[in-house]
Protein backbone atom coordinates (compact mmCIF):
# COMPACT_ATOMS: atom_id res chain seq x y z
CA UNK A 1 0.00 0.00 0.00
CA UNK A 2 1.08 3.75 -0.53
CA UNK A 3 2.27 6.00 1.76
CA UNK A 4 0.39 9.36 1.89
CA UNK A 5 1.22 12.34 4.01
CA UNK A 6 -1.81 11.93 7.30
CA UNK A 7 -4.28 14.51 6.70
CA UNK A 8 -5.56 15.88 10.02
CA UNK A 9 -8.19 17.94 11.43
CA UNK A 10 -6.91 21.68 11.68
CA UNK A 11 -8.33 22.76 14.47
CA UNK A 12 -6.96 20.06 16.75
CA UNK A 13 -4.56 18.01 15.07
CA UNK A 14 -6.47 14.94 15.91
CA UNK A 15 -7.25 12.09 12.98
CA UNK A 16 -9.90 12.50 10.42
CA UNK A 17 -12.54 9.99 11.96
CA UNK A 18 -14.50 7.82 9.31
CA UNK A 19 -17.68 6.32 8.96
CA UNK A 20 -17.92 3.72 6.39
CA UNK A 21 -21.23 2.85 4.80
CA UNK A 22 -21.36 -0.40 2.43
CA UNK A 23 -23.65 -3.45 2.32
CA UNK A 24 -20.62 -5.53 1.51
CA UNK A 25 -17.99 -6.20 4.33
CA UNK A 26 -15.39 -6.39 2.26
CA UNK A 27 -15.83 -3.39 0.50
CA UNK A 28 -15.79 -1.66 4.15
CA UNK A 29 -12.59 -3.26 5.09
CA UNK A 30 -11.01 -2.41 1.79
CA UNK A 31 -11.90 1.22 2.17
CA UNK A 32 -10.80 1.18 6.22
CA UNK A 33 -7.23 -0.11 5.34
CA UNK A 34 -7.40 2.76 2.96
CA UNK A 35 -8.12 5.70 4.86
CA UNK A 36 -5.84 4.08 7.71
CA UNK A 37 -3.13 4.77 5.15
CA UNK A 38 -4.22 8.82 5.17
CA UNK A 39 -3.45 8.37 9.02
CA UNK A 40 -7.76 8.30 9.64
CA UNK A 41 -9.47 6.61 11.94
CA UNK A 42 -11.99 4.39 11.62
CA UNK A 43 -14.81 4.80 14.13
CA UNK A 44 -17.99 3.01 13.07
CA UNK A 45 -19.65 1.08 9.67
CA UNK A 46 -22.65 0.48 8.78
CA UNK A 47 -24.13 -1.48 6.11
CA UNK A 48 -27.33 0.14 4.87
CA UNK A 49 -28.71 3.38 4.93
CA UNK A 50 -30.89 3.26 8.10
CA UNK A 51 -27.63 2.27 10.06
CA UNK A 52 -25.97 4.86 8.52
CA UNK A 53 -27.98 7.49 10.15
CA UNK A 54 -28.11 6.49 13.30
CA UNK A 55 -24.32 6.01 13.29
CA UNK A 56 -23.77 9.41 12.15
CA UNK A 57 -26.13 10.54 15.08
CA UNK A 58 -24.05 8.27 17.51
CA UNK A 59 -20.73 8.94 15.97
CA UNK A 60 -20.45 12.39 14.34
CA UNK A 61 -17.58 11.48 11.99
CA UNK A 62 -15.55 13.81 10.23
CA UNK A 63 -16.55 12.50 6.74
CA UNK A 64 -18.89 9.41 5.57
CA UNK A 65 -17.72 7.24 3.11
CA UNK A 66 -21.35 5.87 1.44
CA UNK A 67 -21.81 3.34 -0.80
CA UNK A 68 -25.32 4.14 -3.47
CA UNK A 69 -27.09 0.92 -3.76
CA UNK A 70 -27.75 -1.07 -0.71
CA UNK A 71 -30.78 -2.53 0.78
CA UNK A 72 -33.40 -1.18 3.12
CA UNK A 73 -32.41 2.63 2.43
CA UNK A 74 -30.10 3.29 -0.52
CA UNK A 75 -26.83 5.82 0.22
CA UNK A 76 -28.30 9.37 -1.49
CA UNK A 77 -31.03 9.01 0.88
CA UNK A 78 -29.35 8.51 3.62
CA UNK A 79 -26.96 11.09 2.78
CA UNK A 80 -30.00 13.62 2.24
CA UNK A 81 -31.12 12.83 5.53
CA UNK A 82 -27.66 13.12 7.23
CA UNK A 83 -27.33 16.45 5.28
CA UNK A 84 -30.84 17.69 6.62
CA UNK A 85 -30.30 17.46 10.37
CA UNK A 86 -26.76 18.19 10.05
CA UNK A 87 -25.53 20.66 7.23
CA UNK A 88 -21.92 20.15 7.49
CA UNK A 89 -21.81 16.83 6.79
CA UNK A 90 -19.68 15.54 5.24
CA UNK A 91 -20.45 12.53 2.80
CA UNK A 92 -18.22 11.35 -0.06
CA UNK A 93 -20.49 8.76 -2.26
CA UNK A 94 -18.76 5.84 -3.29
CA UNK A 95 -20.43 3.79 -5.58
CA UNK A 96 -19.54 1.36 -8.73
CA UNK A 97 -22.14 2.66 -10.09
CA UNK A 98 -21.18 6.09 -11.52
CA UNK A 99 -23.38 7.61 -14.06
CA UNK A 100 -24.18 11.07 -14.34
CA UNK A 101 -27.45 11.27 -13.09
CA UNK A 102 -26.59 9.79 -10.15
CA UNK A 103 -23.73 12.17 -9.29
CA UNK A 104 -25.93 14.76 -9.56
CA UNK A 105 -28.46 13.16 -7.77
CA UNK A 106 -26.08 12.78 -4.89
CA UNK A 107 -24.64 16.23 -5.27
CA UNK A 108 -27.68 18.20 -5.23
CA UNK A 109 -29.02 16.00 -2.19
CA UNK A 110 -25.82 17.03 -0.06
CA UNK A 111 -22.69 14.94 -0.96
CA UNK A 112 -19.85 16.56 -1.00
CA UNK A 113 -17.53 14.31 -3.65
CA UNK A 114 -18.31 11.15 -5.50
CA UNK A 115 -15.95 8.35 -6.32
CA UNK A 116 -16.27 5.83 -8.49
CA UNK A 117 -15.16 1.90 -7.62
CA UNK A 118 -12.71 0.10 -7.71
CA UNK A 119 -11.42 2.76 -5.59
CA UNK A 120 -7.82 4.69 -6.29
CA UNK A 121 -6.35 4.97 -3.24
CA UNK A 122 -4.27 8.32 -4.68
CA UNK A 123 -7.40 9.24 -5.79
CA UNK A 124 -9.29 8.83 -2.20
CA UNK A 125 -6.85 10.73 -0.98
CA UNK A 126 -6.82 13.52 -3.22
CA UNK A 127 -10.92 13.91 -2.28
CA UNK A 128 -10.30 13.47 1.20
CA UNK A 129 -8.20 16.27 1.53
CA UNK A 130 -10.32 18.56 -0.98
CA UNK A 131 -13.08 17.53 1.46
CA UNK A 132 -11.00 18.63 4.76
CA UNK A 133 -9.81 21.38 3.15
CA UNK A 134 -12.16 24.27 4.94
CA UNK A 135 -10.65 22.77 8.34
CA UNK A 136 -8.43 19.93 7.36
CA UNK A 137 -4.60 19.83 6.66
CA UNK A 138 -1.79 17.04 5.81
CA UNK A 139 1.41 16.79 8.27
CA UNK A 140 3.84 14.90 8.09
CA UNK A 141 6.80 15.37 5.76
CA UNK A 142 7.96 13.91 2.28
CA UNK A 143 4.97 11.15 1.91
CA UNK A 144 2.99 12.51 -0.64
CA UNK A 145 0.56 10.50 -2.62
CA UNK A 146 1.98 8.32 -4.75
CA UNK A 147 5.61 8.05 -2.80
CA UNK B 1 -27.54 -10.13 -28.72
CA UNK B 2 -25.95 -7.13 -29.69
CA UNK B 3 -22.03 -6.32 -29.23
CA UNK B 4 -22.62 -2.59 -27.81
CA UNK B 5 -24.38 -4.27 -24.87
CA UNK B 6 -21.70 -6.77 -24.09
CA UNK B 7 -18.75 -4.43 -25.16
CA UNK B 8 -19.24 -2.60 -21.72
CA UNK B 9 -18.99 -5.63 -19.59
CA UNK B 10 -16.01 -6.69 -21.25
CA UNK B 11 -14.21 -3.29 -21.34
CA UNK B 12 -15.30 -3.36 -17.83
CA UNK B 13 -14.22 -6.67 -16.27
CA UNK B 14 -11.09 -6.02 -17.94
CA UNK B 15 -10.15 -3.09 -16.03
CA UNK B 16 -11.63 -3.69 -12.58
CA UNK B 17 -9.91 -7.33 -11.96
CA UNK B 18 -6.46 -5.88 -14.00
CA UNK B 19 -6.65 -3.60 -11.36
CA UNK B 20 -7.84 -5.39 -8.68
CA UNK B 21 -4.98 -8.26 -9.23
CA UNK B 22 -2.33 -5.57 -10.30
CA UNK B 23 -1.90 -8.20 -13.17
CA UNK B 24 -2.97 -7.90 -16.94
CA UNK B 25 -5.85 -10.15 -17.60
CA UNK B 26 -6.89 -11.62 -21.29
CA UNK B 27 -10.20 -13.41 -22.68
CA UNK B 28 -9.76 -16.99 -23.40
CA UNK B 29 -13.37 -17.20 -25.13
CA UNK B 30 -16.59 -16.00 -25.88
CA UNK B 31 -19.10 -17.83 -26.57
CA UNK B 32 -23.40 -18.36 -27.15
CA UNK B 33 -24.74 -20.31 -24.14
CA UNK B 34 -27.01 -22.72 -26.13
CA UNK B 35 -27.66 -24.89 -23.29
CA UNK B 36 -28.43 -23.81 -19.51
CA UNK B 37 -26.11 -22.28 -17.09
CA UNK B 38 -23.79 -24.73 -15.37
CA UNK B 39 -22.02 -22.55 -11.80
CA UNK B 40 -18.25 -22.70 -12.07
CA UNK B 41 -17.24 -22.16 -8.77
CA UNK B 42 -18.26 -18.86 -6.18
CA UNK B 43 -21.08 -16.68 -8.17
CA UNK B 44 -22.85 -13.48 -8.04
CA UNK B 45 -25.95 -12.56 -9.72
CA UNK B 46 -27.38 -8.74 -10.50
CA UNK B 47 -30.99 -8.77 -11.83
CA UNK B 48 -31.47 -5.57 -14.39
CA UNK B 49 -34.72 -3.76 -14.90
CA UNK B 50 -35.36 -0.75 -17.20
CA UNK B 51 -34.80 -0.16 -21.43
CA UNK B 52 -32.20 -3.37 -20.77
CA UNK B 53 -33.14 -5.82 -18.36
CA UNK B 54 -32.14 -9.68 -17.75
CA UNK B 55 -29.31 -10.96 -15.48
CA UNK B 56 -25.51 -11.24 -15.37
CA UNK B 57 -23.66 -14.37 -13.82
CA UNK B 58 -20.74 -13.42 -12.13
CA UNK B 59 -18.85 -16.87 -11.56
CA UNK B 60 -15.40 -17.74 -10.50
CA UNK B 61 -13.91 -20.88 -10.30
CA UNK B 62 -13.64 -22.17 -6.67
CA UNK B 63 -9.65 -22.44 -6.18
CA UNK B 64 -9.50 -18.78 -8.16
CA UNK B 65 -12.37 -17.02 -5.30
CA UNK B 66 -9.57 -18.14 -2.77
CA UNK B 67 -6.76 -16.61 -4.51
CA UNK B 68 -8.99 -13.31 -5.85
CA UNK B 69 -9.63 -12.38 -2.08
CA UNK B 70 -6.56 -12.98 -1.12
CA UNK B 71 -4.92 -10.74 -3.28
CA UNK B 72 -7.67 -8.30 -2.38
CA UNK B 73 -8.07 -8.16 0.73
CA UNK B 74 -4.21 -7.88 0.91
CA UNK B 75 -3.92 -11.42 3.38
CA UNK B 76 -3.85 -14.64 2.75
CA UNK B 77 -7.62 -15.88 3.15
CA UNK B 78 -8.17 -19.60 4.06
CA UNK B 79 -10.87 -21.73 2.11
CA UNK B 80 -12.37 -22.41 5.80
CA UNK B 81 -13.57 -18.78 5.71
CA UNK B 82 -15.91 -18.94 2.60
CA UNK B 83 -17.68 -15.76 3.63
CA UNK B 84 -15.06 -13.83 3.07
CA UNK B 85 -14.67 -15.28 -0.33
CA UNK B 86 -18.47 -15.06 -1.13
CA UNK B 87 -18.07 -11.29 0.11
CA UNK B 88 -15.04 -11.03 -2.45
CA UNK B 89 -16.70 -12.53 -5.32
CA UNK B 90 -19.88 -10.20 -4.48
CA UNK B 91 -17.85 -7.14 -4.49
CA UNK B 92 -16.19 -7.47 -7.83
CA UNK B 93 -19.34 -8.52 -9.22
CA UNK B 94 -20.23 -5.17 -7.70
CA UNK B 95 -17.40 -3.65 -9.31
CA UNK B 96 -17.71 -4.76 -12.74
CA UNK B 97 -21.58 -4.51 -13.46
CA UNK B 98 -21.67 -0.87 -12.17
CA UNK B 99 -18.75 -0.03 -14.39
CA UNK B 100 -20.57 -1.76 -17.46
CA UNK B 101 -24.00 -0.17 -16.07
CA UNK B 102 -22.18 3.12 -15.93
CA UNK B 103 -20.99 3.16 -19.70
CA UNK B 104 -24.44 1.86 -20.98
CA UNK B 105 -26.10 4.38 -18.59
CA UNK B 106 -24.41 6.82 -20.43
CA UNK B 107 -24.69 5.97 -23.54
CA UNK B 108 -28.93 6.81 -23.19
CA UNK B 109 -29.93 3.29 -21.30
CA UNK B 110 -31.61 3.58 -18.09
CA UNK B 111 -32.23 1.29 -15.77
CA UNK B 112 -32.18 0.19 -12.18
CA UNK B 113 -29.73 -2.48 -9.80
CA UNK B 114 -30.22 -3.56 -6.58
CA UNK B 115 -27.08 -5.37 -5.36
CA UNK B 116 -25.23 -8.42 -6.04
CA UNK B 117 -26.67 -11.59 -4.60
CA UNK B 118 -24.99 -14.97 -4.33
CA UNK B 119 -26.05 -17.65 -6.88
CA UNK B 120 -26.37 -20.65 -5.24
CA UNK B 121 -28.25 -22.24 -7.73
CA UNK B 122 -26.01 -25.53 -9.74
CA UNK B 123 -27.99 -23.91 -12.95
CA UNK B 124 -29.32 -21.23 -14.35
CA UNK B 125 -32.12 -20.75 -16.62
CA UNK B 126 -31.69 -22.12 -20.51
CA UNK B 127 -31.03 -19.05 -22.59
CA UNK B 128 -34.52 -18.02 -24.55
CA UNK B 129 -35.14 -16.56 -28.38
CA UNK B 130 -35.29 -12.90 -26.78
CA UNK B 131 -32.75 -13.43 -24.09
CA UNK B 132 -29.47 -15.04 -25.60
CA UNK B 133 -26.85 -15.51 -23.28
CA UNK B 134 -23.56 -14.64 -24.26
CA UNK B 135 -20.35 -16.18 -21.36
CA UNK B 136 -17.34 -14.77 -21.15
CA UNK B 137 -14.23 -16.59 -19.79
CA UNK B 138 -11.54 -14.30 -18.33
CA UNK B 139 -7.83 -15.71 -17.90
CA UNK B 140 -5.96 -14.01 -14.56
CA UNK B 141 -3.32 -14.50 -12.34
CA UNK B 142 -5.17 -15.77 -9.92
CA UNK B 143 -7.10 -18.26 -12.48
CA UNK B 144 -10.46 -17.91 -15.01
CA UNK B 145 -13.13 -16.06 -14.34
CA UNK B 146 -16.47 -16.04 -16.14
CA UNK B 147 -19.62 -13.80 -16.67
CA UNK B 148 -22.26 -15.11 -18.47
CA UNK B 149 -24.91 -12.35 -19.83
CA UNK B 150 -28.41 -12.79 -20.92
CA UNK B 151 -30.08 -9.50 -21.44
CA UNK B 152 -32.06 -7.69 -23.88
CA UNK B 153 -34.06 -4.54 -24.68
CA UNK B 154 -37.06 -3.75 -23.04
CA UNK B 155 -40.41 -3.56 -24.89
CA UNK B 156 -40.58 -0.23 -25.57
CA UNK B 157 -36.70 0.16 -26.13
CA UNK B 158 -36.80 -2.19 -28.78
CA UNK B 159 -39.57 -0.70 -30.17
CA UNK B 160 -37.85 2.67 -30.65
CA UNK B 161 -34.68 1.13 -32.04
CA UNK B 162 -36.60 -0.53 -34.99
CA UNK B 163 -38.20 2.84 -35.41
CA UNK B 164 -34.74 4.56 -35.78
CA UNK B 165 -33.71 2.21 -37.99
CA UNK B 166 -35.94 2.00 -40.16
Amino acid sequence: MEKFAPVKRSEDGQPVRYLIVDDSVFARKNLARMVETFGGQVVGEAGDGVSAISEYERLTPDIVLMDITMPQMEGIEAAEKIVRDHPSARIVMVSSVGYQENIVAALQRGARHFVQKPVKPEVLYEVIKYVMRDDGTTRGAGAGAGA
Amino acid sequence: MRMDLIQPFINSADAVLAQGLQSPISIENLTMEEEAYRRKGVAAAVILKGDIEGRIIFDVDAEAALQLASRLAGVAVSETNEDLVREAVLELANQVIGNAITTLNDQGFHFHVRPPTLHTSEQGSKSSEDTEALVMCFNTASGKVFMNVALRYHRRRAVEQAVVAG
